[in-house]
Parts: structure tokens; C-alpha cells; sequence
């Protein structure tokens, strides 16, 4: 019997040292970085051009904290479509980065999965104390009344781009205040070609940042006391229509806008096919393809001339990036180090300077980097009249359902199909019914 | 066999719309890779307006390309030919032998080609959390992980078509074989297996095309150092534009190693299915 | 047997023969018995590992509401019961129409899709069929999207049909003047057409490949016999391709369906996370509702459903068509 057997085991054994070559290759891709408590592993989101380049633009920082206390850093760059579900991962296992970079609007959801370290007074202070960041920022770092979540590193918020020559051209001399001020500069920039203001209509998180500010605008909250949804109130309805009758009614935007997803709207902007953009921190991606400074200006996000009962002066969402601390890390210390570092004054403003954002911390903006006129109305607006997001667990469902319905409203608009008020809030009562049955 | 005229006529018609059919996406990739990118911002043109090479340049600063290439041709290259390994197996039992739970097993392995993989996915990678965390075999994020999922991805259909293929060959040699006192073992390798190269061949091409283009499992269960090129592709859509050249370019060096290894076995791939799938 | 140096010729099996089952080995009585199963184990072990017991968790977790507040710890997630699947089967409710909605989309994208690869990989492989000067070189051109990898392959397309800067409305309207209005391609209506056209491209090479094999199997004997007999074209192909290639049909069929029903590539990369409502396919569909809102119990019981679908459709698919060995 034994000896009938053999062949099989032996060629059973043939399969074995494949494996296990196959194995030994992987010996230095497995991760984690344990090396004695000194390296710690760092997940950046994509700021920049290309992951590459984020990589060379973080890299003197990071050796510049090694230098400093003596800790490495594994940093690894994920690219966006991939930040959350990698986040996910991490959370699920509880093998991570120690750090890592989370889109602040994020920052609900993922507190609600306790998988973030909460920073209490005590984390504060072993980082500098809260005193030191934008308060507008800081709204921005999870749920009211809870410890934040995370801390921000790169604050941003959305403002009106408008090209200086196609404004003159047209004789427009002052940037639009109001959404009716804005619409007929738009008219007046949308002939030969050309149009007055260029979107994302795809895009499903910069759709549902718009239904937030507008919404706001007009009366809107998109939860209510209870943090039961409510996306088709009113006000919702009709900060929505607002903006999708940019394309529909007033048609100021080209309707192939509708299928832009991927930062087609900004070449459109720098290329002067429109003559507007709504952005957040548009500086290097207009520069990287090649519109200078000089040829755009930039002024707040417009408001309603005469806005109904319950509209609230907001004009933007708090934008930026947050850094949190994965609760499982087992160098506590070190990544408390490393935050500190990253929100130091001078790698903020070294970092903020080259992402073209602005610092989370007050200090910063003596550089005379952020004395430009620019910066100054991104300050105000962050300062003033800017808004976090709706600080609920439910937020990212919010983000992709009513970012889905407009860009499905889009579709239709784009496709010749009359989207009135009862179009829009059938959709969003559909969003609405979702999270319910959901949550 | 005589032609009908009418054949005659329409054969080249429906075959050249075909060849065009086929032809205008990779024409595109082909020429976008040469662009320029201010050419694929503005409106489609045939014909780039400089030939340029600088897409073929800049894909490996934009992305690490250079490592996920590697990473693909060490994962494909396993999986494959774990696979087949395993697979060769499987099919002989099958072919060779009557045992309790034959067509059972025929049964479960081919239904598992059923199995929308956005079921397993979360699942899987649960399970290779916690088989890291027990075993300490890290399964998670690294290329064993991946190779182990994708040689499974292929072994069904393997399977399947060594089964057919090895049902093809006579048993009079294994007979033969017996008498001169070979093991089944034996057998399988020194008479079965030299007949079914082509067969075999076909199952690991077939095997090695499944682990390179796959996107879902590798998005979830990779991370930077494991990544893949089907996923790493995505790099070139990044937060300012998408460098659409580059894309294209990128693409094209991505393509030309499983085309070309494609295209080279071919022969023996129809030949496999020739006799494998088409009894 | 070192006398057995090179591989006899093989001679194709009779095509159209009834899958028959192999002689019982029965040299040496029992002691042959283990073999088959110690041969099986590596793919049993792989099978139930990666395939099996996941699928065995996702049941389990479409039971619980599993959200992001207990991604960190999935046993602690609440059991709901039935709970996910009433939701989802509510055909009142958004989720269960939405899903339905998806179903039929994907029901329909699947039956145009496979349908017509199958017709192109059939003409192409019927025209093929009798040698000509270039046909070597057509055969591996009408290979080539076979060969592509998934995601280049995918992201060309959505490069071309872009509305302003793709190849096909630079035909279509600045070119041909088809139209004046430039047509969306990738939103809207029209989206369900580009999924189908993609999806039809990069199967029918797989078609044609399998059929081609299936018509070497045909022996040309059989068409010469007929010629004689005075039979055209469209007779033989009625009387002796078709008949003949009916097992590689059988199967063919039944693995397109499923590659295609249950396609991801495809639609994500043309669409992205969130796919046109008019060609919302169930993967993505799933894959929205799991992983971008991070609740895996409502995805999961969607999955399960899926599957049951699948389960239902491919066995009375094989009744039908009794292609499975009856031994056992």
C-alpha cells in the first residue's frame, strides 16, 4: 500500500517547494514595519499631480522628523478610489497604518467604527493644545459634543474661479456676488463655443458638497434634530434645483459637463472653454496645466440674492484633509509624535505652500506665503461662512445617494428631459427612503 | 466544396466590418499613447498633432509601474502555474478513475463559476485577516494572498477542460502503462501528460490571462508593496485630470506581454480547447 | 515504458459522441481506492477555502446588521434575522425596486450581450472556416481583445465614447453628421448600448475561439458528403454545423452567461462607483450599496439572492439541456 502510494506523495511534494518559493518571494512585501517601535507606517491621501509625486513632496518632511526624533516612516501614498476601502481593511483587522490621512468628511462614519483613536484633552496637548487650529476646521473632526476623531492637516474650502479675460472681454467688471449676478455673467461669457461656468456633474462627493451649501442656503437641512434624514425638505429641493437650473434653465453649462468625473471641469477652466469654476484650492492643478496666476481671480461662492426664511450664510463646506491615529497602533507615542510633527508650523506651511491648501493652524499663515489675496478669501471663508458637512454616522450614505440622484438628474437635464421641482424631490425622497430602511 | 457567390461576396464585407470593430480601440490606445496632452484634452483628432513618446516616459514617473509590473508577473506566473499543478490532478481523478462523489465533485467545482465575486469578496478577505492573525501566514496584502485567490479564480474551468481533454486519450496506454507496472501516478506524468501538452499549455495561458487583468479582488486585497498593474492602472486619474496619453500608454505596455504570449500560443490554445472543451 | 517515447497520434474523438463514461479502472481491486481522492484534495482544499467558505460567511452575515459601527467587530453585529432580505424584497421600498430595477437591467444586458457574441463569434468562426491568404492574421487580430487585460481594455472605450473628446462623436457628428446634437454615451440612455457594445467586444473573441475549436472537430467529410447530396450552404450549416457543434454551444452558453451576468470590470470602469441608473448591472450595483455605504448585512442578502437566482437559472439551464455526466 505504501509503496503504491509514494508516487502520489512524492508528487504531492512537488507542490510544496513551489508554494513555499512562491512564499519566500513575498518576504519583503509583508508589511506592517515592527521594526523595535521606531517605524511607524503612514498612509497619504493623493494631494498632488501623481502618487509619485506625492511621494517626493513628503519625502523631506519625513526625513526631516527621522532626523528630529529618530523615527522611521513607512509612508505609502493611496490614490483616492482606493483610501476608503483600503481604511475599511485596516479597520476590520485591526492591522494598519499607525497613521493615516481620512477626507474630514469621513470623519463621522469613521468614528462611528471606533477603529480611530479619539482625541481627548490629553492627546491635545501632547501635540500642542486644540487652541492652535482653524476652528472652522475643527468642526469638521467628527460628531458634536464627541471627542474629534482625527485632527485636520490640510483645511480647503470651495470658491468661485473666474477667468480675468473672458470676464473683461465680456465686460463684466466685478465677480458675481449673487447666484442671479452669476448667472448673467455666465450668459454673457457663453457664446462661440464657450461657456460660462464648467462643473462635475458626475461626481458624486462635489455634487453632494454643492446640495449641502446650497441647501443651506435655502432653508435646507439634509438631517434633522433627531439625525433622521430628511433630504427632500424643502429647502434641500430647492437649493438642488438651484444648482442643476444652472445647466437646465439658465444654461450656462456646456450639458456634456454632465458625464465630467474626473477633474474635466478644471482643464475646461484652465483651457478657457468656461469662464467659471466652483473649486476647492484650484492653484497647482490650474498651474500644472499651464494657466498662471495672473489669469484667473478668485472670489467667494455666491449666495441667493434674496435668501428665503431659514437660509443661513454659508457658502462653502469645510473642505480638507484630517489626520487620525489608528486605535491598535502599538507606538502610541510615536504616531502622537508624528502628528505634532505634521502640524508643526513649519511643515504646514512647507506642505500647504507646495499643495496649494491652507494650513489648519493659526500660526502658520505668518508666512508670507499665505498673505496673498487669495489665501486671505479662502481664510475668511473658512472663518465665516463655511459648514462641516452633516456630522453623522449616516453622512457617506448622504454623500453617495444624493450625489447619485444628481448626477442622474444631470443625465436627464443633459438628455433634453425637463427636470422640474417634482423630479428633484422624488428623487431625493427615493435617497431619503434609503437610508431609513438602511439605518 | 463549391461557394455559393454570395459567400464569396459577403465574407470579405463581414469580416472587414468585424476587423474594424476590433481594430478602432486598439487604433485609439495606439495613437493616444503617442499624444500630447493638450491632443486628448481637446476634441478627438486621428492623428496625433507631434508624435510624441513622452506618455511612454512619463507612466513610470506618474506610478510606480516598474514595481507593479513585477508584482503581476510574480502573481500571474504563480498562479498559473499552481493552478495547473492542481488542476492536472483534479482532472485525471476524474478522467481516470470511478469513485463515490465523482460527479459531485465535477458538479461543486464547476458551480463555483457561479459565484458573484462581490459575495466572496468581503468574506475572503476576513478570512485571510484571520488566518494572518492566527498563523501568522500573512494572507492579507501580500502576493501569497492573491495567488491563492486567483488560482482558484481559474481551477474550474481547468478543471473542466483537462477533464475533457484527458477523456480524449485512449486508455489502451494507460493499460498498456499498467501492464508495464507504472503507477497511476506515473502514468499520468510520463504517458497522459506529454499527450495533453496542448491542452495543458491552453489552461495556463488561460490561467495566467485571469490572475493579469483581474481588478475587483486586487483593489481590496493588495496593498502599495502588493499592488497589481490591472489596479495600478487607476493611478493615472488622479485629483487634478487624467492624463488620458498616459492612460493609453500605459495601457498598451500592460497589454503587449499577455497579447503577445497570447497570440504566440494560440495555436496550442485552440488546439486544447480543440480536444478539451469540445468533446 | 520508455517505449512510449512519443505521443501516438491522437486522433480527435468522433464530435457529437454522448459523453461517455470511462472504464471503471479496476486493476488491483481495492488497493487503487484512495488515489482519486488524494488527487482531488488540493483543488477540494483550494475550492473550499477561497470559494465555499466565503460564500458560507456571506450567508452568515446577511443576517446581521453589519454597518461601519461594527466593521471593527463583525460577531458583536446584531442578528436582524430575515431582516436584510425584507428590506431588499420590500418592492415597495427604494432598495427592493432599485433591485429589481438592477435585475431586469442586467437581465437584458446579459441576453443582448451573450446573444450577440455568440452570433459573431459564430459568423466570424463559419467564415473562417475554409482557408484563405490573411486568415491567420484575422484569426489573431479578432483574438487580441480577448487577450487584453480587462481594465486597458475598458478604459479605451470610455476614452473613445467621451461626448466632447471620444472618438465616436467625432464620427458620428463632426464627420458623418449624423446628428447635430452630440449623443452622451457614458450617462443616460444611451450608457446601456456602450455596456452591451464593450461587453460584446470583449467576449466574442472567446466565442469565436471555442467555435472554432468545435468546427476543427467536424470532420470534412461530412460536407463534402452533403455537397454531393446537393445541400447549400444554409442547409449544411443547419444539418451538420450547427448539430455538430451543440455540446461546445451547450457549455459556451452556460460560461458566457455567467462571466457576463456577473461582470464588475466593465461597468466600473466605465462608469466608476456609481453606474447610470439605465445600466445600473447588479455587481456594481452590490458593490455601491456594500462598500461605499459600508453596509455589508443589506449587501450581503443582495449577494445571496443573486446567487439563489444564478443557482436556479443554471439548473434549469442544465435540465434542459442534460449535459451532465449521469455517472456517479
Amino acid at each position: 500500500m505504501l509503496r503504491r502510494l509514494a508516487p502520489v506523495a512524492a508528487a504531492l511534494a512537488l507542490l510544496i517547494p513551489a508554494a513555499a518559493a512562491c512564499g519566500s518571494g513575498d518576504d519583503d512585501t509583508a508589511g506592517g514595519g515592527d521594526a523595535g517601535g521606531r517605524t511607524i507606517t503612514y498612509w497619504a491621501s493623493n494631494q498632488g499631480p501623481s502618487l509619485e509625486k506625492d511621494k517626493e513632496i513628503l519625502q523631506p518632511e519625513i526625513d526631516r522628523f527621522t532626523r528630529e526624533t529618530g523615527i522611521k516612516v513607512d509612508v505609502e501614498v493611496i490614490g483616492w478610489p482606493d483610501l476608503l476601502n483600503r481604511i475599511l481593511a485596516a479597520a476590520t483587522s485591526g492591522e494598519g497604518p499607525d497613521v493615516l490621512n481620512i477626507g474630514n468628511t469621513w470623519s463621522p462614519s469613521l468614528q462611528a467604527t471606533g477603529a480611530f483613536m479619539p482625541w481627548d484633552e490629553k492627546a491635545f496637548e501632547a501635540i500642542g493644545g486644540k487652541d492652535r487650529f482653524l476652528a472652522g476646521s475643527l468642526s469638521a473632526t467628527g460628531a458634536q459634543g464627541k471627542d474629534p476623531v482625527a485632527v485636520p492637516l490640510y483645511s480647503l474650502a470651495y470658491g468661485l474661479y473666474y477667468n480675468k479675460k473672458m470676464f473683461a472681454e465680456a465686460g463684466i467688471t466685478a465677480p458675481p456676488t449673487t447666484w442671479e449676478e452669476l448667472v448673467a455673467a455666465g450668459k454673457k461669457l457663453t457664446r462661440d463655443g464657450k461657456w460660462g461656468l464648467a462643473l462635475e456633474g458626475g461626481n458624486i462627493s462635489e455634487n453632494a458638497h454643492h446640495a449641502f451649501v446650497l441647501g443651506q442656503q435655502y432653508g435646507g437641512e439634509a438631517f434633522d434634530a433627531a439625525g433622521k434624514a430628511q433630504f427632500d425638505a424643502p429647502g434641500n429641493v430647492a437649493g438642488i434645483k438651484r444648482y442643476l437650473d444652472l445647466m437646465a434653465v439658465d444654461k450656462i453649462v456646456n450639458p456634456s459637463n454632465a458625464e465630467y468625473a474626473a477633474n474635466q471641469s478644471l482643464s475646461d477652466f484652465a483651457n478657457g472653454k468656461a469662464g467659471m469654476l466652483l473649486w476647492q484650492a484650484a492653484a497647482s492643478g490650474l498651474a500644472s496645466q499651464g494657466m498662471t496666476e495672473d489669469e484667473y481671480g478668485l472670489a467667494p461662492v455666491p449666495f441667493p440674492a434674496s435668501p428665503p426664511a431659514g437660509g443661513k450664510k454659508i457658502n462653502s463646506m469645510v473642505a480638507g484633509i484630517n489626520l487620525a491615529v489608528f486605535e491598535a497602533t502599538e507606538h502610541k507615542d510615536a504616531a502622537l509624535s508624528f502628528v505634532r510633527f505634521m502640524t508643526a508650523d513649519r511643515t504646514q506651511i512647507n506642505l500647504n505652500k507646495t499643495y496649494g491648501s491652507l494650513p489648519s493652524v493659526q500660526s502658520a499663515y505668518s508666512d508670507p506665503a499665505f498673505r496673498t489675496a487669495s489665501v486671505k478669501t479662502f481664510q475668511e471663508i473658512l472663518a465665516n461662512t463655511a459648514a462641516p458637512m452633516p456630522a453623522v454616522p449616516e453622512e457617506s450614505q448622504y454623500e453617495t445617494l444624493v450625489g447619485t440622484a444628481m448626477k442622474a438628474l444631470f443625465a436627464d437635464i443633459a438628455g433634453g428631459r425637463t427636470v422640474g421641482e417634482a423630479e428633484v424631490r422624488s428623487r431625493l425622497a427615493d435617497a431619503t427612503k434609503q437610508v431609513r430602511a438602511g439605518g | 466544396m463549391t461557394e455559393p457567390r454570395w459567400l464569396r461576396i459577403t465574407r470579405p464585407i463581414v469580416l472587414g466590418l468585424l476587423a474594424t470593430f476590433t481594430l478602432v480601440p486598439i487604433y485609439v490606445m495606439l495613437t493616444s499613447a503617442l499624444k500630447p496632452l493638450k491632443d486628448v484634452q481637446a476634441g478627438f483628432r486621428w492623428w496625433p498633432s507631434e508624435l510624441t513618446v513622452q506618455p511612454f516616459l512619463d507612466i513610470w514617473d506618474t506610478v510606480p509601474l516598474g514595481r507593479y509590473f513585477l508584482n503581476s508577473l510574480a502573481v500571474s506566473g504563480a498562479a498559473a502555474l499552481l493552478s495547473v499543478t492542481v488542476a492536472i490532478f483534479a482532472a485525471y481523478a476524474v478522467s481516470r478513475f470511478r469513485f463515490r462523489g465523482r460527479g459531485t465533485f465535477s458538479i461543486t467545482v464547476l458551480s463555483t463559476q457561479m459565484f458573484p465575486g462581490i459575495l466572496f469578496l468581503l468574506p475572503l478577505f476576513l478570512i485571510y485577516v484571520n488566518v494572518g492573525k492566527l498563523t501568522g501566514l500573512d494572507l492579507y496584502g501580500t502576493r501569497t494572498g492573491l495567488i491563492l485567490t486567483y488560482l482558484t479564480f481559474s481551477l474550474p474551468f481547468s478543471i473542466w477542460m483537462l477533464v475533457g481533454y484527458f477523456d480524449s486519450i485512449p486508455r489502451g496506454l494507460d493499460e498498456a502503462a499498467a501492464v508495464d507496472g507504472c503507477g497511476p501516478l506515473r502514468t499520468l506524468l510520463q504517458v497522459v501528460l506529454p499527450t495533453a501538452l496542448p491542452g495543458v499549455v491552453a489552461v495556463t495561458v488561460y490561467a495566467f490571462m485571469t490572475a493579469w487583468g483581474e481588478v475587483l479582488f486586487a483593489s481590496v486585497l493588495t496593498s502599495e508593496s502588493s499592488r497589481t498593474l490591472a489596479v495600478g492602472l487607476q493611478g493615472y486619474s488622479t485629483q487634478n485630470e487624467v492624463y488620458w496619453n498616459q492612460v493609453m500608454a500605459a495601457s498598451l505596455v500592460v497589454s503587449i506581454p499577455v497579447v503577445a504570449g497570447f497570440l504566440l500560443l494560440q495555436r496550442q490554445f485552440v488546439a486544447g480547447l480543440t480536444a478539451g472543451a469540445v468533446k | 515504458m520508455a517505449t512510449v517515447t512519443t505521443p501516438p497520434d491522437v486522433t480527435p474523438p468522433p464530435a457529437g459522441r454522448p459523453a461517455t463514461a470511462p472504464k471503471p479502472r479496476r486493476v488491483g481491486g481495492t488497493r487503487f481506492r484512495l488515489t482519486p481522492y488524494l488527487l482531488l484534495i488540493p483543488a477540494l482544499v483550494l475550492e473550499l477555502a477561497v470559494h465555499v467558505l466565503p460564500i458560507l460567511a456571506g450567508i452568515w452575515m446577511s443576517t446581521r446588521g453589519l454597518t461601519q459601527f461594527f466593521v471593527r467587530n463583525w460577531s458583536e453585529a446584531p442578528f436582524v434575522g430575515l431582516g436584510n432580505y425584507r428590506i431588499v424584497l420590500d418592492l415597495d421600498g427604494p432598495a427592493g425596486r432599485d433591485l429589481l430595477h438592477s435585475l431586469v437591467v442586467t437581465t437584458f444586458y446579459t441576453v443582448l450581450s451573450v446573444g450577440l457574441a455568440w452570433l459573431l463569434g459564430m459568423t466570424a468562426a463559419v467564415l473562417l472556416q475554409k482557408d484563405f491568404r490573411g486568415r491567420g492574421l484575422l484569426r489573431t487580430l479578432f483574438l487580441t481583445p480577448y487577450a487584453l487585460p480587462a481594465y486597458a481594455a475598458i478604459i479605451t472605450w470610455t476614452f473613445l465614447l467621451q461626448r466632447d473628446t471620444g472618438l465616436l462623436n467625432h464620427v458620428l457628428v463632426d464627420q458623418l453628421g449624423v446628428t447635430q446634437d452630440r449623443p452622451f454615451w457614458l450617462i443616460g440612455g444611451n450608457s446601456f448600448w456602450s455596456l452591451v457594445v464593450v461587453s460584446v467586444w470583449r467576449t466574442w473573441p472567446f466565442a469565436l475561439l471555442c467555435l472554432t475549436a468545435g468546427l476543427q472537430t467536424v470532420p470534412g467529410e461530412l460536407y463534402e458528403a452533403a455537397s454531393i447530396d446537393g445541400a447549400g450552404f444554409w442547409r449544411q450549416l443547419r444539418s451538420i454545423t450547427l448539430p455538430m457543434l451543440r455540446p461546445v454551444n451547450q457549455v459556451l452558453i452556460l460560461v458566457l452567461f455567467l462571466w457576463t451576468f456577473n461582470d464588475f470590470n466593465t461597468p466600473y470602469v466605465l462608469f466608476g462607483r456609481s453606474a447610470p441608473y439605465e445600466a445600473d448591472l447588479i455587481s456594481v450595483h452590490i458593490y455601491q450599496a456594500s462598500f461605499t455605504t459600508w453596509n455589508f448585512g443589506l449587501g450581503s442578502a443582495m449577494s445571496v439572492l443573486l446567487l439563489a437566482f444564478l443557482l436556479v437559472v443554471t439548473g434549469t439551464y442544465l435540465v434542459l439541456t442534460r449535459r451532465w455526466r449521469s455517472d456517479d
